[in-house]
């Protein structure tokens, strides 16, 4: 298995360098760095010395991807890319545009982020897979039929609705909780409380129907069979083997989202006033700040890297037949 | 005997109970208030922040966001009267309004009224008043100047130096802030603008540029370059109090920019306690944590969450104005007049993104103002017979007052004077066509469509309310609008097509070539304006142009305007000061952004125009300036280089626990004005907020009982007889 863990994370790393390379043409294909300097000195009374100075105080005046003008390696690292991108592999995301310590705001929003996030995912999966278990208990029935209609009619309905909708009912007809805000990290419960709730609502129809799925064919297997000829009951037959047989496909999708967790949400965090990650990128997106861009696109893609060998990894757990080679 | 699964399953329902009670109760009688508990009844303001600040640093911030905080915590020698109409600059720190000396090429002193032609220099000194201190601050104690990057490696917050102090105001930290201006590591925004006035301003960058290039070489990136041996002929210390400051030739505007945070003193000492080593990397700049002398000081920079402002201790004795304009003190805003200010002990700004949380919050009485969004425009203010603008029931009930000033900016649509249809190549031809589309597009529905009846339509380039601005049958802009009974009316259509045929293009066509005519206009493109450009569209087909949208990013958007790519474009412009030089420079032909990569976005130029301007520009306001600005108008309106657009109106909604508040334009300076009645406040949140709880309960129950009547199908599902053998063995019929 250390073998394999090895060659995944050399995979990942020409991952991370193809994601990386690939953002930043991305980003320079849509801004210049004469935008990224009129977009930090404001758009009033600026001249093109000023654009001159700020490109050769923030080390925007150099070629992009290879400098002509220089000789040997400097040919390479003379740029803009090796200058502000190449230096995120030794984890020094640098500063931003407009001059704030990345790795501070980073490790600062993390908090808020997780806060949020890890609640929703843990109360969503548990609510997911128990109501998918249900279902698959009650498979064929009125209750099923109902319920996967209306979790379709739950799927087709927006996430911006589900917030709206709970930001009236909750916090301003019934006044149970804020509207938005946040507070220190344990008082951050009376701000949480609600994008919780509303997290796992608009998350469960989607899931639910897929763990429902996974379920009801493990139910026809004959393994299940044959616990139910030994006199098991149904719940026992659910909740001891069919769960466990069916968390290896859940487990794919499951795993892999953990550490993305710290990425926070972009829609959850600005209605809520939530000051994750989610909410960094958005800023830094409308701020063109690329600083912040391209730290948070190689944080974005290690996590999931890691997060995708974690999946491998956890299958040889789940399921002793499957050895990583 | 009780089942212990029972007894497990009661004690976490016990725990889980008392949790919620423990943490109910200490909501206190109100669940949704946003701010911690323990806030309740502090003498603070609280208010919202959309964009985080980039710049905190005076020399660098430029933007309304910004204004919010700098205005606040650094104080430039002059400032707004808060509430005198038309906008007043009064001292600040300063002792007096300085009166200029006016010096010839020799240097020899010129009479207050000589020609501008002759005056080529203008020397202001400005005294300060003694006794003003800093607010308590780190970089005032000589060891915290000095710190190992070790020490400052374990500092997060500012707060995290334990020992400050505070010294005095001198005049010499105003010429170091004059000095920053030229700081090429800096990079002010207005040191292209202040280096065509301030001697020496210009050479002083180079040197600095210079400097910094070998010190950076010899000392490292970021060290510490002190700008106190540096002569600056422009900005000299006379004595401890006493600051000169010469420019060239005649530019009374000067004083203005005195009234920003451009000019607002910089200590030495922070400079170089900011240029540690290690200071950047946590975050320690100027530009984070401000340091000055005005009513409050920055004491949490989150802004992520939440700025706080709290009163600076060492504010000098400044008090309430005991003058207003007409109409003042029956609003009951001389009240506190000659009280010290300010009033609040803290200043609370709450990052708030959405308009929909932000908007219930105003609502529930957690903010003290509000703006008003398009979206809930109708549920706040409704328009009387007469077209007036009052509140609604909703909002009188909870006894907010609705506040509205006119902007002093303008929104346009320009014409691109070098387009050979629509600009100066275009000749009288392209003249009549730009009236003809100045009377067809009707910025009065455009006011009462998209802006809920929220601005006016501008007549020419100077908005009400500054100097110039002519009132009555003068204030029309007779090319678009008549003056029938007593007010403007807009020209007919009938009007516009016969100019479009005068153009030379009846019924939109070219009459030579019977060609369509299509003309282009520029924007900025998101999901909010499609149907404003809509509208566009349908305003220029009145007169049968086909109007083609180029939507771009605001990125390439500017870039067009710099290269001269477009024909017509939308634009706004926000006054620096309330003269009107600062919207006639907008048409100056030196500016042209094009040629000279000024200011003048249309590329406008008119021999006339620049000659009256260069006369009116730099005049102090009298009869003699207000007949050139009449002639320039002229000129303007006629030539039709911009659709004049809208001049925005500006509505507010407060509280009425709020008082002294008075909308002002141009000063930002007025929160410490203003005061809270925070038992007031405090007893009108009780009385919005009680929970409901009945609702919640309902739904509890509801899952409930959905829950039951599951176990109990389950229940009769697993005790019924086995099913016959039909190879399906799930609990059909279970529900």
């Amino acid at each position: 298995m250390t073998g394999y863990v090895i060659r995944r994370l050399a995979y990942g790393v020409l991952v991370l360098i193809g994601v990386n390379l690939f953002t930043f043409w991305l980003f320079f294909k849509v801004n210049t760095p004469d935008d990224i300097a009129r977009i930090q000195l404001g758009g009033k009374r600026i001249t093109a010395d000023q654009i001159v100075k700020w490109k050769a105080e923030h080390g925007y005046d150099k070629p992009l991807l290879y400098n002509g003008k220089a000789s040997g390696s400097a040919q390479f690292t003379d740029t803009i890319y090796f200058q502000k991108s190449a230096s995120m592999f030794a984890l020094d995301f640098g500063q931003s545009d407009d001059g704030r310590d990345i790795w501070y705001e980073i490790r600062t929003r993390a908090g808020p982020s997780l806060v949020l996030a890890l609640p929703t995912f843990v109360v969503g999966l548990a609510v997911q897979v128990s109501f998918a278990l249900l279902l698959a208990l009650f498979r064929g029935t009125r209750f099923d039929f109902t319920t996967q209609v209306l979790l379709v009619v739950l799927m087709s309905v927006s996430t911006l609705f589900y917030i709206i909708g709970g930001q009236y009912l909750f916090s301003k007809l019934w006044r149970l909780v804020p509207i938005s805000g946040y507070d220190t990290l344990f008082d951050s419960y009376r701000f949480v409380v609600l994008p919780v709730v509303i997290g796992v609502i608009a998350g469960i129809s989607g899931s639910t129907r897929l763990y429902r799925t996974i379920f009801v064919e493990e139910v026809g297997r004959d393994y299940v069979r044959t616990a139910r000829a030994k006199g098991l009951s149904e719940l026992t037959v659910m909740f001891r083997h069919v769960l466990k047989n069916g968390m290896i496909p859940i487990l794919t999708g499951v795993v892999a989202v953990i550490p993305m967790l710290f990425m926070g949400s972009l829609l959850f965090e600005s209605f809520f006033g939530i000051p994750g990650l989610g909410n960094y990128l958005i800023d830094a997106i409308q701020a063109q700040d690329f600083g912040i861009v391209r730290s948070m696109v190689f944080i974005g893609t290690v996590l999931l890297v890691f997060g995708l060998i974690a999946t491998d990894i956890s299958y040889t757990f789940v399921d002793p037949r499957v050895r990583l080679e | 005997m009780r089942k212990p699964g029972a007894s497990r399953v009661g004690r976490w329902a016990r725990a889980a109970l008392l949790a919620c009670v423990t943490l109910l109760a200490a909501c206190g009688d109100v669940w949704n208030n946003p701010y911690p508990l323990g806030e309740a009844s502090e003498n603070a303001l609280y208010s919202e922040f959309t964009e985080r600040p980039k710049h905190l640093d005076p020399a660098q911030s430029y933007t309304e966001s910004e204004a919010e905080f700098t205005y606040q915590v650094y104080e430039a020698p002059f400032q707004y009267h808060y509430l005198k109409r038309p906008y007043q600059l009064i001292p600040a720190t300063a002792t007096a309004m300085p009166k200029p000396r006016y010096l010839d090429a020799a240097g020899h002193e010129l009479p207050a009224d000589a020609d501008v032609k002759n005056i080529a220099f203008s020397v202001y000194d400005i005294t300060l008043k003694a006794g003003i201190r800093y607010q308590p601050h780190p970089a005032f104690v000589e060891a915290n100047r000095h710190l190992p990057p070790s020490e400052i490696a374990r500092k997060y917050v500012l707060s995290d130096f334990k020992q400050t102090n505070t010294r005095e105001l001198t005049a010499a930290d105003y010429v170091y802030e004059i000095k920053r201006l030229a700081n090429p590591r800096v990079n002010s925004p207005i040191f292209g603008h202040m280096s065509d006035y301030i001697v020496g301003l210009k050479e002083l960058a180079a040197q600095l540029q210079q400097d910094l290039k070998k010190q950076d070489a010899e000392r490292g990136k970021g060290a510490w370059l002190d700008l106190r041996p540096y002569d600056l002929e422009g900005a000299k210390v006379i004595d401890k109090n006493t600051f000169r400051v010469t420019i060239k030739g005649k530019y009374p505007q000067l004083l203005y920019w005195m009234a920003m945070p451009f000019f607002a003193p910089i200590p030495w000492e922070a400079d170089e306690f900011y240029s540690q080593p290690g200071m950047v990397d946590k975050n320690f700049t100027l530009d984070w944590y401000p340091v000055g002398t005005g009513a409050y000081m920055l004491t949490e920079n989150n802004p992520n969450l939440r700025m706080v402002l709290s009163k600076n201790p060492n504010f000098h004795g400044e008090t309430y104005p005991a003058e207003g304009e007409a109409g003042d003190k029956a609003a009951g805003l001389l009240e506190d007049a000659g009280k010290p200010i300010p009033f609040m002990d803290r200043i609370v700004f709450m990052r708030e993104k959405e308009a929909i949380p932000y908007w219930n919050k105003f609502l529930q009485g957690y903010y003290d103002k509000s703006g008003i969004a398009s979206d809930n425009f109708d549920q706040a203010v409704r328009f009387g017979g007469g077209g007036e603008a009052a509140l609604t029931p909703e909002m009188e009930e909870r006894g907010i007052s609705l506040r509205t000033s006119l902007a002093t900016s303008t929104l346009y649509t320009a014409f691109n004077w070098l387009d050979p249809v629509v600009g100066k190549p275009g000749g009288e031809r392209a003249r009549k066509l730009r009236q003809a589309i100045s009377i067809a597009v009707d910025y009065e529905d455009l006011i009462s469509i998209f802006m809920n009846g929220r601005g006016i339509p501008s007549q020419g380039p100077i908005p009400p309310g500054i100097f110039g601005y002519r009132e009555g049958k003068d204030s029309v802009n007779p090319t678009v609008y008549d003056w029938v009974d007593g007010a403007p009316r807009r020209k007919s259509i009938d009007e516009a097509k016969k100019l479009m045929a005068e153009a030379g293009y009846p019924n939109g066509r070219d009459a030579k070539t019977g060609q369509p005519l299509v003309l282009n206009l520029d924007t900025v493109v998101s999901s909010n304006n499609k149907s404003q450009l809509d509208w566009y569209r349908k305003q220029f087909s009145k007169i049968d142009i086909q109007l083609e949208i180029r939507g771009s990013d605001f990125n390439r958007f500017q870039d067009k305007i710099r290269k001269g790519n477009t024909q017509m474009f939308t634009l706004g412009w926000n006054a620096d000061y309330p003269d009107p030089e600062n919207f006639l420079f907008l048409f100056y032909g030196k500016n042209a952004t094009v040629k000279n990569d000024g200011e003048n976005k249309s590329n406008y130029e008119n021999a006339e125009f620049d000659r009256l301007f260069e006369q009116a520009g730099n005049m102090e306001n009298s009869p003699k300036r207000q007949e050139l600005i009449d002639r320039m108008v002229k000129i303007l309106r006629n030539d039709a280089p911009w659709m004049w657009g809208v001049h925005p109106k500006s509505y507010a909604l407060v509280h009425a626990w709020v008082k002294n508040s008075k909308p002002n334009e141009m000063a930002r300076n007025n929160l410490k004005y203003q005061r809270i009645d925070g038992n007031m406040r405090a007893r009108d949140r009780r009385a919005w907020n009680p929970p409901i709880v009945w609702p919640f309960v309902l739904l509890m129950i509801a899952a409930a009982a959905l829950a039951w009547l599951g176990v109990r199908a389950w229940r009769r599902a697993e005790s019924a007889a086995a099913m016959p053998a039909s190879g399906q063995t799930s609990v059909e019929g279970g529900v």
